[in-house]
């Protein structure tokens, strides 16, 4: 019974450091965004509250919660209610499989660093990020406004577009892994991350993965220029700070799974795993930064074009070839 | 097995109750001032000029049905990933016919122009 006890205070323990570390994480994720953008626009970014303004993201969340929370006349009541936490929802499930660093030992008992090591972990991932288009489509059809519609119209397509050859690049992954849990792939690459055993699908995944953030320069679904604000014109206050976190969020989300898809996950030499992981989750971070900073949107035929006239066959091509070279290798 | 996924239900309650407690901490705090203006859909500053619920393209709904073909190949190809060894020459052939078989049908998606949105 204690047993059980300390188990279920374990999981409490970690569940609520997870939950913190994340939500600080996505916060000031915000605010490094903001710095780096305006350093690399030859600007200073937010420095008025705090030293560095370093409270900014202190500040913004008083700011969302003492603005109003209106529900316009027009709205679809209860859709435009959920949409939002859906979508946060969906962002914070998602943790309870990334594995951030290889199992601790403590009090005699092998602790490991992950919420929970599905056997079925990668495909927890995959629905999980299906289930992610729905806050955003809701979202844009219950706002009943032209520019919420026409931007949850174009992210749907274009999410579930690019969704076909993220899921298609990780099968090579897990025909060299054997495995569909992210711990054990993350096991597979103790000598050589698939980065490099397998660059087209590393890549295919990359271009996958920002498109499926929703940022620079695939943003159509809130194309600020001619949408206003996309899908979540309508929305105010903390209902626009979840849709707001929530992909923040999504982004810490998704490099984690390019860190541990691709990248070693908590490997490396020297530093402990979880500061390697924390330090290549950062760096796919920046990337998207730093992606945002320097490439123009795409236009949507574009857009879709390459989605399924390039990255698809690419995907599917590579899956094909990986399956033949490993079975020859095998023999 | 089942009790696996306690973890992932707790994470579910402490996610229900972020999202919930937010909002809720934002209707207390915040201001209401409602008026017939401000509910109003949002159009720029204009009055509204068009009815919302308007057509869109059908582009849109063909990218859906696509996806969910191609989705399902995804989904037949993941246990084949996993069990690849053991299946052998022959699981790779079958393998092989199949996504031939769905690549007949992306060809002629492809020459029909379903994938084209310039027109």
């Amino acid at each position: 019974m204690t047993e059980q006890l300390i188990m279920l205070g374990l999981i409490l323990a970690k569940l609520g450091l997870i939950f913190i570390v994340i939500l600080t994480l996505a916060a000031y994720l915000v605010l490094a965004e903001r710095k780096i953008l305006a350093r690399m626009q030859l600007r200073y970014g937010p420095n008025r509250v705090g030293p560095f303004g370093m409270l900014q993201p202190l500040s913004d969340l008083i700011k969302l919660l003492t603005k109003e929370d209106f529900l316009p006349a027009a709205a679809d009541k209860w859709l435009f209610l959920i949409a939002p936490g859906l979508s946060a929802l969906t962002a914070l499930l998602t943790f309870a499989v990334i594995p951030f660093g290889p199992p601790l030992e403590i009090f005699g008992r092998t602790l490991p660093l992950v919420v929970i090591d599905l056997n079925i972990g990668l495909l927890y991932f995959l629905g999980l990020s299906s289930l992610a288009v729905y806050g955003m489509a809701l979202g844009g059809w219950a706002s009943n406004s032209k520019y919420a519609l026409l931007g949850s119209i174009r992210g749907l397509s274009q999410l579930i577009s690019y969704e076909l050859s993220m899921g298609l690049a990780v099968v090579p992954v897990v025909m060299m892994a054997r495995s569909f849990s992210l711990t054990e792939i993350v096991m597979a690459q103790a000598e050589i991350p698939y980065a490099l055993l397998n660059p087209p699908a590393f890549l295919i995944f990359l271009i996958s993965i920002v498109a499926e953030s929703k940022r620079i320069p695939f943003d159509m679904p809130e194309a600020e220029n001619e949408l206003v604000a996309g899908f979540h014109t309508e929305y105010s206050g903390m209902r626009f700070g979840l849709f707001f976190v929530g992909e923040y969020i999504n982004l810490i989300i998704l490099g984690s799974m390019l860190t541990v898809l691709f990248l070693g996950g908590w490997h490396g030499p020297w530093l402990p795993g979880v500061v390697w992981f924390s330090l290549k989750v950062l760096a796919v971070c920046f990337f998207f930064i730093w992606v945002r900073a320097s490439l123009p949107r795409l236009r949507y035929d574009q857009l879709m074009h390459f989605g399924w006239k390039v990255l698809l066959p690419l995907a599917l091509l590579n899956a094909l070839v990986t399956g033949a070279i490993l079975l020859w290798i095998g023999q | 097995m089942l009790e696996n996924y306690l973890p992932v239900m707790v994470l579910i309650g402490i996610a229900f109750a972020f999202a919930i407690g937010s909002v809720v901490m934002s209707r207390l705090i915040g201001q209401k001032k409602p008026s017939a203006v401000k509910l109003a859909p949002y159009e720029c500053g204009m009055p509204l000029l068009s009815s919302v619920q308007e057509r869109f393209s059908i582009k849109f709904y063909i990218v859906a049905m696509l996806f969910i073909l191609f989705d399902i190949e995804a989904v037949f190809l993941y246990p084949w990933a996993i069990m690849f060894k053991r299946l052998g020459i022959f699981g790779f052939i079958e393998m092989g016919v199949f996504i031939v078989i769905l690549l007949v049908g992306f060809i002629y998606v492809w020459k029909k122009g379903a994938l084209e949105w310039e027109e």
